[in-house]
């Protein structure tokens, strides 16, 4: 009950934002007045509510080389909105545009390394930098370096926005080209080298990015919570030795025995001590990063277990883990099963077995990544909602609307997400200890062989 | 879009598993309430298998999509 009456009391609040709002920028009677009455104060409204138009930058810095985009021109995409905030970025937006500067490492072969941070690239609305630092910019909160290597080093100022289009390569791919204005020339911009081979559309660029981005930041940043969190603890567990847990302990303590009485010992068998250690790792590291990237805003905000690499590397941790523990009973059983026809065994049996070697980190790499990864944009459409409804912000009547619609939708997401947050974890972990636990296990049937 | 039918059909057969591990379990919970711990971390594992396959197909069809 008090609950919902919180709840009332948010949307009333947001409603009011609103409608303060609409006194500023004059009353909206219908979408086409409002947009023919557009006060200077009511564009600058619709920028501070994170709407797409490019006008704004054509406005400061003048004639755009690139050419600009008509105002209203751009439709919002709710699906490019939510993949653009659930991705990686070099800077983190606090609110509006104020920024959390974090540093840059960048190698371009034959340019060598330019080693700054966000913060020279004078980031203003959007995450678009205004000026140029040997031949970096920053697009939307990520850096693009201008192809035309004759391009003057240091600081230059440019004319406008990043614009982009997309255009069909020869092999009759869709691909997204960035352009920038600086010098009266238009310049095409080259993405970070990405690992992927070209399937994601990413490839080997003309430079790498080894920079502190937005996921390295929150993965530090959980690590350290978690060490000094655990270290509270173990101090605290030493102490109270043979008494009742107290503060802290009491809270970590019951997750501990969890995992040590449910997740491993059932799954791995009297040798579980040995793979304690990273079960508990993963487990609380994983919770951890979900937890965070739940939090909508500042310190928190990154999607890193929703971020394919990282899940990756996890997911390697334990497939390497259980492959070097496994005993000579796993490797025959896996490649020579004993009591099976030989043809059968070479012909199905085998293949499929081998096969299951790689497919077991495969799944657990993206079961975490598409756990998170939905989760994380079904909000973001939520939140879209408003803009969808209010037309990107030209219809107030619309927004109110949408935020009717988006703010009930939006807690019920974040609710079951919480839910997720530790079931992914377990689940994370859990598999990581069958997975272990099958690898080491002994054979239990001697007398067949 | 045929990434979009791809991925939706491995949805169709994922629920239907999970579906069915989820009653299942619910069903021998009912008739030995005393079973629950074990019943609980079976289910969990066995839907995380059927989950697993079907994470497979639409992975497979997204690639089909880029490539």
């Amino acid at each position: 009950m008090i609950a919902f009456r919180k709840y009332c009391i948010a949307l009333i609040f947001s409603g009011l934002t609103f409608f303060a709002f609409a006194q500023h920028g004059g009353e909206p009677t219908s979408p086409q007045t409002e947009a023919t009455h557009q006060s200077t104060e009511a564009t600058h409204e619709v920028q501070a509510n994170g709407t797409e138009t490019a006008e704004h930058g054509a406005e400061m810095h003048g004639e755009c080389p690139c050419g600009t985009h008509e105002a209203g021109e751009e439709e919002f995409n709710a699906g490019d909105n939510a993949v653009h905030h659930i991705a990686d970025a070099n800077a983190i937006q606090i609110i509006g545009d104020v920024y959390f500067h974090l540093p840059v490492m960048l190698y371009a072969p034959g340019q060598g390394w330019t080693i700054t941070t966000t913060g020279a690239f004078k980031p203003e609305h959007h995450g678009n930098g205004t000026v140029a630092k040997d031949g970096y910019v920053l697009v939307h909160g990520n850096v693009m370096r201008i192809q035309d290597p004759s391009f003057p080093k240091g600081e230059v100022a440019l004319q406008c926005d990043p614009t982009h289009e997309t255009i069909t390569t020869e092999a009759g791919k869709e691909k997204i080209v960035y352009k920038i204005g600086a010098n009266n020339t238009c310049y095409h911009l080259d993405p970070k080298t990405t690992l992927d081979g070209g399937i994601m559309g990413g490839g080997i660029t003309s430079f790498y990015d080894f920079s502190i981005t937005r996921n390295v930041f929150t993965m530090l940043l959980t690590a350290f919570l978690l060490f000094f969190l655990f270290r509270a603890v173990a101090q605290a567990a030493t102490r109270n030795h043979g008494k009742a847990p107290r503060g802290l302990q009491n809270f970590i303590e019951p997750f501990y025995t969890f995992i040590r009485d449910e997740v491993a010992k059932p799954n791995i068998g009297p040798k579980y001590e040995k793979y304690m250690p990273y079960l508990l790792s993963a487990f609380f590291f994983i919770l951890g990063l979900n937890l965070v990237g739940q939090i909508p805003f500042f310190p928190g905000s990154a999607n890193v277990t929703g971020n394919i690499s990282v899940t990756i590397v996890l997911a390697l941790i334990t497939f390497l883990i259980s492959t070097f523990s496994a005993n000579r009973h796993f490797w025959e059983h896996t490649l020579w099963m004993p009591g099976v026809p030989a043809v059968l065994k070479i012909l199905i049996l085998t293949p499929i077995e081998v096969l299951g070697i790689f497919l077991k980190p495969f799944t657990l790499l993206l079961r975490l990544f598409a756990n998170i990864t939905a989760g994380h944009i079904v909000i973001m459409s939520f939140v879209s909602l408003i803009f969808i409804f209010g037309g990107a912000g030209k219809s107030l009547s619309g927004s109110i609307a949408g935020i009717i619609a988006s703010v009930p939708l939006s807690l019920f997401m974040m609710t079951l997400e919480l839910l997720v947050a530790f079931l992914q974890a377990f689940i994370f972990t859990m598999l990581s200890a069958v997975y272990i636990g099958t690898a080491i296990e002994e054979p239990h049937h001697d007398a067949h062989h | 879009m045929y990434a979009a039918i791809g991925a939706g059909l491995a949805v169709i057969g994922a629920g239907l598993g999970i579906g069915q591990i989820g009653g299942k379990a619910m069903e021998g919970i009912a008739r030995q309430p005393e079973a629950v711990g074990d019943i609980r971390s079976n289910m969990i594992l066995t839907a995380a298998l059927v989950e697993g396959a079907a994470l497979v197909c639409m992975v497979l069809s997204f690639f089909v999509k880029a490539a």
